[in-house]
């Protein structure tokens, strides 16, 4: 009879979180018409202007992508601190990064790739097409993990905190900074027409330090939360 | 009693290092009084006018070493914050806490410095550019420590959560430091370097130098009287605040 490995843990831990998120399909739909309603608020207040519009689409859209991705935060740990799976899961053989990385994963994959599928529609909307679009999406696609692993630092430390809705964002915000400048400067210097290729390997290598570093940092602060 | 032969290991008890961080106070209090002083005379008064920015310039002589100061007091913090988790010392988180608003104040000070310097030079309170723009979020990682710290209310917990956002937030000192090279913008690139010559004359050299002294000087003074104060508050023991009667070393815990 095998022991369960890393691999068995990580798919389960994957698989609950998404069959849960199934259950409770609303709570993915609010983070995408969130991220949908934010972006239509902008044109309305800067004006229907196509050249003012291009412009300002990369850090708009960026921009709603993080906070939609930070509104979501609550949901990576919390369900399970309230009703003590979260304990039960430091328990488990398999080391806590490891489950760390399966809840992230599932986090992303319920709010960071519907943003990515949903943006060249957004793009659409704010006049991008062509290349710089192509570029949008897959600025997003390499940007929003690097969102939700650092997001689960702060997501972690604020567990059972009060007002802990308000706090992760003053924690994460400037965090997710870098991501941000780099995110939106591919699509900018794309546009540009200098190609995006420079910031989305600079935004490749912070995904790679947050896959690095994240996870043990989000694992000391949940043993810290636990205590 | 040597240097070396001093057990240094014993301050690391919050009832040691009471009293010596009491006895080292007005000595690191009168070391930041002097440098001060003089670092302002020579940079407000001796100091040559810069040809280019006239006397305005002489702002750098607080800018540029509050600007250090807040780099370096935050890589401070997130180093007794480490050694805290690391050794589960009491006394580190005590200092990683008592050191937060100082850097927070030196930040704020070289953000407003900053503004008042760029009004006449480039001719607006605030531009974006790279190294303001990561003050800035300095500040708010300073704030973010703080915050963590006050909203969590068992002491064991809010010292080692705001422990590990502070060494979270360390990643981002390099990329203050960096993002001259890497945005390029409007910021002047630095004055002062150990390798190449210094790019201002020796007076103003001297100057900033001093203050900077006396600003490291000054946060030390500070720090430690803030970490007593942050001892008082959390030991609690009924004889203490009165100093004449402190109890010698105990190993209360």
């Amino acid at each position: 009879m095998n022991q369960p490995g890393m691999w068995d843990a990580l798919r389960g831990i994957v698989r609950r979180d998404l069959l849960l998120a199934m259950r409770r399909r609303s709570d993915v739909a609010m983070s995408v018409f969130f991220l949908v309603i934010v972006a239509s608020l902008f044109p309305l207040g800067v004006g229907p202007e196509p050249a003012v519009l291009r412009t300002i689409a990369a850090g708009v859209l960026w921009v709603a992508a993080l906070l939609a991705c930070l509104l979501s935060l609550g949901r990576v740990f919390t369900a399970d601190y309230l009703d003590g799976v979260l304990e039960q899961m430091l328990l488990i053989a398999q080391p806590l990064p490891v489950l760390v990385v399966g809840k992230v994963f599932a986090h992303w994959l319920i709010s960071g790739l519907p943003v990515v599928l949903l943006s060249p529609l957004l793009g659409l909307q704010f006049g991008l097409s062509g290349e710089p679009l192509g570029v949008l999406v897959l600025s997003l696609l390499l940007g929003t993990p690097t969102l939700s692993m650092i997001g689960a630092i702060g997501a972690a430390l604020v567990l059972g905190v009060r007002g802990s809705g308000l706090l992760v964002a003053l924690l994460v915000l400037p965090l997710y900074v870098p991501v941000l400048i780099f995110g939106a400067g591919a699509v900018t210097s794309s546009l540009a027409g200098v190609g995006g290729e420079a910031n989305l390997s600079l935004l490749g290598a912070c995904l790679a330090l947050s896959l690095f570093f994240a996870p043990w940092a989000t694992a000391a602060a949940l043993r810290i939360a636990l205590e | 009693m040597s240097f070396m032969g001093i057990n240094w290991l014993k301050y690391s008890a919050p009832q040691a290092f009471y009293p010596l961080a009491g006895s080292l106070i007005p000595w690191f209090a009168a070391l930041a009084t002097l440098a001060i002083a003089v670092g302002l005379f020579l940079g407000l008064l001796i100091a040559p006018t810069d040809f280019q920015q006239g006397d305005s310039y002489r702002i750098i002589f607080v800018h540029v070493p509050a600007a250090w100061m807040s780099m370096f007091l935050y890589v401070v913090m997130a180093v007794w914050a480490g050694v805290g988790l690391g050794l589960k010392a009491r006394l580190s988180f005590m200092m990683a806490q008592a050191i937060a608003p100082t850097g927070a104040m030196f930040t704020f000070l070289a953000l407003l410095t900053g503004a008042m310097w760029g009004k006449p030079t480039w001719g607006s309170w605030w531009v974006w550019d790279a190294r303001l723009t990561s003050e800035l979020i300095l500040l708010f990682q300073y704030a973010g420590v703080i915050l963590l710290r006050t909203s969590i209310d068992d002491l064991r917990r809010a010292d080692r959560a705001s422990g590990v956002f502070a060494l979270v937030g360390v990643v981002n000192v390099p990329i203050i430091y960096y993002s001259v090279q890497w945005w390029n913008t409007l910021h002047q690139g630095a004055s002062v370097s150990m390798t190449a010559a210094p790019k201002m004359a020796a007076t103003m050299l001297t100057a900033m130098l001093l203050m900077t002294f006396g600003f490291w000087m000054y946060s030390i003074a500070v720090v430690l009287a803030r970490a007593r104060c942050v001892i008082l508050e959390r030991e609690q023991l009924p004889s203490w605040g009165k100093e004449s009667s402190m109890p010698e070393v105990a190993e209360a815990r």
